[in-house]
């Protein structure tokens, strides 16, 4: 898995980074702010030049700092070009990485080659950490640059193939995949029809096989970097489908489970092992299928319940066995003809049931005599009324453990999650119930609404396997609940870029919507062509059998949907309706904007644009929150770094001002007297890992924020202060800000009932951290508060050494990371570790924690619900934001490298956490909830989010006022999350912010700079 | 025709058995009362005949067995629905034998036969209660939870949800189905909690009919061609509040059934009859 993962990762950054240059080339959105970005950069990197020059003077952590960033680089993004040293080269750096000019970015090596290349360099970085001396370092850079060498041929080679698939790319811009790209990929895949683009691209096609649920294999290619909306369009079109949103694709992951392809998301970032094998299932099962408005939707919910009665999924007597087989003779075969050659000939072949025998044949047979005369469709109808009785009809299971340790069975369904123990249902919560799903590592968690005649709300907790299955259910549970509970997707939480922890929500249309949608479908009955599973295919119906693609050549008039009917649906689900008006500069945006008043004669005449319009209905991209699948594909997936910078500053200001003040990355407001600037880079140490081998680890450097710091302390008082990455989330949270990041958190929260506000609510961050971490975490809340009182007194302790026990630590961890990687048994005993830092009061020291964690992780194995129980408490407590705590990741190692360069001006803290990626991740989905309010310290004055082309900007501004013996502070924090798909340059990011708040605040001081660095490994995608 | 849950409350037939003398002394009862064994008799003679005569079911007596003192109860013996019938095992030692008898019965109507072998699981039918949608399984003295998980396996079309039996012998001797999607319930306060177990654990909606005593919950609700709703509850003379509230029930057939005696050894009116219907089989 790890060694697969880390390839995929560096694949996924190239193809960002080419991405990227494509964007570029096109400069529709690449903004003025880019430009600006890329000044600032510049600006920084001369900075750094000189900051790296004091810093090896001063101390040798400076030094570290550039190799970490090259490492990182080339972690993350594979690139070997762009791993050349900032100090050297940082214009030419920050072009590459804005412009991306076509040879620099990285092609698509053979994956093989991708593969040994980054165990190579895995290997090396491994060396590194140990040595940690710079020295080290150059070596690694010269390896880089061949591989940069090797790589560019090909990487030509797709640049110039790129630019067909830019509206692909667009969508699936570089940095914020996942939220940036939804806004604009769904829009932009629903310019052209699938089809379309794959004639313009000229970009690698990949084929992919999806087995239909009638057993037979669709192939099709599609583009490599295409999302898993396309490919699910395609299929609809293929199968003529309308309602497809009861639908959706699976893939098999690198353990084994079924998976569900996430349509914001690449494929290629899902799937593993570059198996593009998915099958077509029903993914929401309609509680009754008689509201389904056509034939054809109801023929293919017939051919899963089929697979799902046969496979024994969905349990049933030996009666319903034969009856619902009886129905499938009849829908498959017709009337039972006692003349003909018998259905029962073949009886013998079909699969009804698991435990199949002679004598469920032949009562099948006799049933089937009954049905004389009964249609197709009605036998479907018939087949689906009696199936959708079945107490386990549409419910999703999922092996659990209670808090007693005791297996039971977690079932997702239209009405809530149910408890089962055995085959009996032991409890159930109806949506209405559950105020609160979360997930935190391998724990579940449903907090409950109180009864009638109790006081408080209680949360129940589940134990799952591993961290992503916890996760999977998570997820399944959001889009159930947002499926058949809400009548619109939540909206897009702005507040969520903020979060840690996954933003994953469902982006599809709700049973609401798509109940709409599919009353206004206006054609005839489409044609099909009923194909019993295996081997018999005729058409039962009568009508001529039309092959798929003849129905959709030469039928267009069938899709015709009444002009009416499509601006509603437009209405219904905005994705949709962008992408009609997006899709048809032409005449077909001019047609529907005339429909209302047309009559249908008239909606003939535009037959054309009907069927585009129909092609758009298929492709629209559901209406998904843009700016959160950007961060969740950055988090997740792609190697770009974020920066956060925060400040905060202690004094009373105007919040008003302070609001205003923070627009922009750039602007900082400094009222106060003492502004604490943190910049935060988190890097997330892509753990590669081999299931064989003991540990590669990786380990990423973050030299940036070094430059940055050193020029502020000699303006103004800078503490460095190393401390793992953790620190800097911890103080969010003790503002209960939380803001989480990557997709790697551990934790998530829903909160079914209500929507998320962000505005109220302050975004306590959590970023995905080891369990180490996390201790650490809470060590420095309990400091940080303090601090936040009084002006920053933390002290910089990590030296070098205290760094390279870190990451000698983080390697073991790795290694034992990736042996629970192995062994999901394995994965509990690492996570545990984490967990017992968390209850360690302090977690401060890093070395400390490091060796906590490696030596504990046995022995806390069996604390695992101790720890997910406190982190739950956490949770509730701030029950308004979202929170993600991102503790320990079973898989993931952390790297923190500290430097204490910056420690001359003792002023500035640095706190440079990379963090290692963790496939476990915590994602609270949280509505909003009126208890958030009481009394948390801060307020989030703003949050802003710029998007450009490669970059992705997002401030919040936070303000907390505090009165201390009759002193008023106000501290404003002020973080900054830079997202990219390519390389970003730290130092002139957190320069330029620094400038910007000492400009803008000239009267307070900037007491604290952290800069956290993530980037994400692959692996954890989901 | 005959679809999945379909006819809620229909029956052809019926199984009952006869009252052993041993009944009076030996039977099983939480409480010290005397039994009239004469009385408890006449009663089971009239309640049989109702439900042959007046309703028009095929009646099965099966002979009282001496050795068996609570083999009247016939319903503890088995579970019956739809076609499938589940030999249980009782929770009280002295009663295991009971199912030998029924599961003949059962087999003699072509009733597909589960048996509940398994040692550890133990099951009354009187903790069974089937709405037409789904089985709720009272926990209690008499059932297990093996019981109710084989139970579970014999009706795999249907939920099985458990509901924990604090008060009273078993669950139904707090309530039963007064209709499709209508609960008799007893007011007391086990009675009322096991109801919002109940309702809670369930995905269907179910009204309640909330009587004054819990005993009065036991009735014997059917759906029969030519009579619709029909009701067999308790008399004005053993429970006058509780059958004012039956009397609401507009659209029921209500036949007020005497049973003094049989109440003194915890048994109610389902117990007395196992309650088949041959027509809905396929």
């Amino acid at each position: 898995m790890t060694t697969e993962a880390g390839s995929e990762k560096a694949e996924e950054v190239k193809e960002k980074a080419e991405e990227s240059a494509a964007q570029t080339d096109q400069s529709e959105k690449a903004t003025e702010e880019t430009q600006e970005v890329t000044k600032a950069e510049s600006e920084v990197n001369e900075k750094e030049k000189e900051k790296e020059k004091e810093g090896k003077e001063g101390k040798g952590i400076s030094r570290y700092l550039p190799t970490w960033l090259k490492k990182q680089k080339s972690q993350s993004q594979t690139s070997p070009t762009k791993e050349a040293p900032p100090a050297e080269e940082p214009d030419s750096k920050v072009t590459q990485e804005e412009e991306a000019p076509a040879p620099e970015v990285n092609g698509h090596a053979e994956e093989v080659e991708e593969k040994e290349e980054v165990k190579s360099e895995q290997v090396r970085e491994k060396e590194e950490s140990h040595s940690n001396a710079s020295a080290d370092t150059e070596p690694v850079k010269e390896e880089k640059v061949e591989e940069s060498a090797e790589k560019s041929p090909e990487e030509t080679k797709e640049t110039t193939e790129g630019e067909g698939a830019e509206e692909e790319k667009k969508g699936q811009q570089p940095e914020g995949e996942a939220e940036g790209g939804e806004g604009g990929e769904g829009q932009t895949s629903i310019f052209q029809s699938p089809l379309r683009l794959v004639r313009k691209s000229k970009m690698k096609l990949v084929v992919c096989h999806v087995t239909l649920l009638d057993g037979t294999d669709f192939t099709c290619e599609v583009e490599k970097r295409a999302k898993g909306q396309y490919l699910f369009f395609k299929m609809c079109e293929h199968l003529n489908l309308l309602e497809k949103d009861y639908f959706g694709l699976t893939y098999i992951d690198t353990h084994e489970q079924k998976c569900w392809l996430d349509p914001t998301k690449e494929i290629k970032r899902q799937i593993r092992s570059n198996n593009w094998q998915f099958s077509f299932n029903v993914k929401f099962y309609p509680p009754d299928p008689s509201l389904l408005t056509e034939d054809i939707t109801r023929y293919l919910l017939c051919l899963q319940l089929r697979e799902d009665v046969a496979s024994g999924r969905l349990p049933c007597s030996f009666v319903t066995h034969a009856l619902l087989g009886s129905y499938t003779l009849q829908a498959e075969f017709g009337d039972y003809e006692p003349d003909q050659p018998r259905p029962l000939d073949n009886i013998g072949q079909l699969t009804f049931a698991p435990n199949q025998n002679k004598e469920m044949e032949e009562k099948i047979l006799e049933l089937h005599k009954s049905h004389r005369g009964m249609t197709p469709a009605q036998a479907d109808a018939q087949f689906l009324e009696n199936a959708k009785k079945l107490s386990m009809y549409g419910v999703d299971l999922h092996h659990a453990k209670d808090s007693e340790g005791v297996d039971i069975m977690l079932g997702v369904c239209a009405n809530g999650l149910l408890v089962y123990k055995d085959r009996l249902r032991i409890n159930r919560f109806a949506w209405p119930k559950i105020l609160k799903i979360s997930y935190k590592r391998n724990n579940f968690y449903i907090k409950i609404r109180p009864g009638e005649t109790e006081q408080f709300e209680s949360t129940v907790g589940f134990k799952l396997q591993n961290h992503r299955s916890a996760k999977r259910l998570w997820k399944v549970c959001v889009e159930n609940h947002s499926f058949f509970r809400l009548n619109a997707p939540e909206p897009p939480n702005k507040a969520r870029f903020l979060t840690l922890g996954s933003k994953f929500r469902y982006s599809g249309r709700t049973q609401a919507q798509t109940r709409l949608a599919s009353s206004l479908i206006d054609r005839p009955a489409p044609k099909f062509e009923r194909t019993s599973s295996k081997r018999i295919s005729r058409s039962l119906d009568g009508a001529p059998m039309i092959s798929i693609t003849e129905a959709e050549n030469g039928r267009e008039p069938h899709l015709e949907l009444h002009s009416d009917s499509k601006v509603k649906e437009v209405d219904v689900s905005p994705g949709d309706a962008e992408a009609t008006s997006l899709q048809s500069p032409g005449p077909s945006e001019a047609d529907l904007s005339q429909d209302h008043d047309k009559t249908q004669d008239e909606v003939l005449k535009h037959q054309a644009n009907i069927s585009q319009l129909k092609r758009s209905f298929m492709e629209a991209p559901p209406p998904s929150p843009p700016q959160p699948n950007q961060w969740e594909k950055r988090l997740t997936s792609s190697p770009a770094t974020t920066i956060r910078i925060q400040q905060q500053q202690v004094v009373s200001v105007p919040e008003t001002e302070a609001a205003a003040a923070d627009n922009t990355v750039s602007d900082t407001k400094e009222p106060a007297k003492t502004t604490e600037v943190e910049i935060e880079e988190t890097v997330v140490v892509q753990e590669v890992s081999r299931a064989a081998k003991p540990g590669l680890v990786t380990v990423t450097p973050i030299p940036p924020a070094e430059p940055t710091t050193e020029q502020e302390t000699s303006k103004q008082e800078v503490k460095a202060e190393e401390k793992v990455v953790t620190v800097g989330k911890e103080e969010p949270k003790k503002q209960e800000s939380v803001s989480s990041e990557s997709e790697s958190e551990e934790e998530a929260e829903y909160h079914p009932n209500v929507s998320v506000s962000i505005s109220h609510t302050q975004i306590p961050e959590e970023k995905e951290e080891e369990e180490e971490q996390e201790d650490d975490k809470r060590g420095e809340q309990e400091v940080s508060a303090p601090d936040a009182l009084s002006l920053p007194a933390e002290v910089s302790k990590p030296e070098e050494e205290a760094n390279r026990v870190e990451e000698d630590a983080g390697a073991e961890k790795k290694t034992d990371a990736e042996e629970k990687e192995d062994e999901r048994e394995t994965e509990e005993s690492t996570d545990d570790p984490m967990i017992t830092p968390d209850e360690a009061p302090n977690g401060l020291t890093l070395p400390e924690e490091g060796e906590t964690g490696m030596s504990a992780p046995a022995e806390e194995e069996e604390e695992p619900k101790v720890n997910g129980e406190a982190s739950l408490v956490e949770v509730e407590q701030r029950p308004q934001v979202i929170c993600c705590s991102e503790p320990p990741v079973v898989k993931t190692e952390m790297v923190t490298i500290s430097d204490t360069f910056a420690a001359q001006k003792t002023e500035i803290a640095t706190k440079e956490v990379p963090i290692v990626h963790t496939e476990t991740k915590t994602i609270t989905y949280e509505a909003a909830q009126l208890d958030g309010n009481d009394g948390e310290p801060g307020v989030l004055m703003t949050a802003q989010t710029i998007t450009s082309e490669s970059l992705c900007t997002t401030t919040t501004t936070h303000i907390t006022k505090t009165l201390k013996g009759g002193l008023s502070e106000t501290r404003i924090e002020k973080r900054i999350v830079i997202t990219g798909d390519c390389d970003i340059d730290h130092d002139q990011a957190l320069a330029q912010a620094i400038k910007e708040a000492k400009e803008q605040h000239p009267d307070m001081s900037v007491t604290r700079v952290v800069v956290h660095k993530e980037t994400e490994l692959a692996e954890e995608e989901d | 025709m005959a679809g999945l849950m379909a006819g809620f409350g229909h029956y052809t037939h019926a199984v009952v058995r006869g009252i052993p003398a041993s009944l009076a002394k030996e039977a099983l009862r939480s409480s010290q009362a005397e039994v009239d064994l004469a009385q408890a008799l006449r009663e089971h003679e009239a309640y049989v005949e109702v439900l042959r005569t007046r309703l028009g079911l095929e009646v099965v007596e099966l002979p009282a067995d001496e050795s068996l003192p609570d083999c009247v109860f016939v319903e503890d013996a088995a579970v019956v629905c739809g076609d499938t019938a589940l030999i249980t095992r009782p929770g009280a030692e002295s009663r295991r034998r009971e199912t030998e008898a029924m599961k003949d019965a059962l087999k003699d109507l072509n009733l597909n036969i589960v048996e509940m072998t398994d040692e550890n699981a133990t099951l009354d039918g009187g903790d069974v209660l089937f709405t037409g949608r789904e089985f709720f399984v009272g926990l209690s003295k008499r059932t297990n939870q093996r019981g109710a998980e084989i139970l579970a396996d014999a009706f795999k079309d249907y939920a099985v949800s458990t509901v924990p039996v604090m008060e009273g012998l078993h669950l139904k001797s707090f309530c039963s189905m007064g209709g499709p999607g209508l609960i008799i319930i007893g007011s007391s306060e086990p009675a009322q909690k096991a109801l919002k177990i109940m309702q809670q654990m369930s995905d269907h909606r179910y009204d309640k009919l909330t009587v004054a005593d819990d005993l009065a919950a036991n009735c014997v609700y059917m759906n029969l061609p030519n009579k619709g709703h029909v009701l067999l509850h308790c008399t004005a003379d053993q429970f006058p509040e509780s059958v004012k509230v039956f009397e609401k029930l507009k659209d029921h057939m209500l036949i007020p059934v005497s049973n003094t005696e049989k109440v003194k050894v915890d048994g109610a009116l389902t117990c007395c009859s196992v309650l088949i219907n041959k027509k809905a089989n396929l």
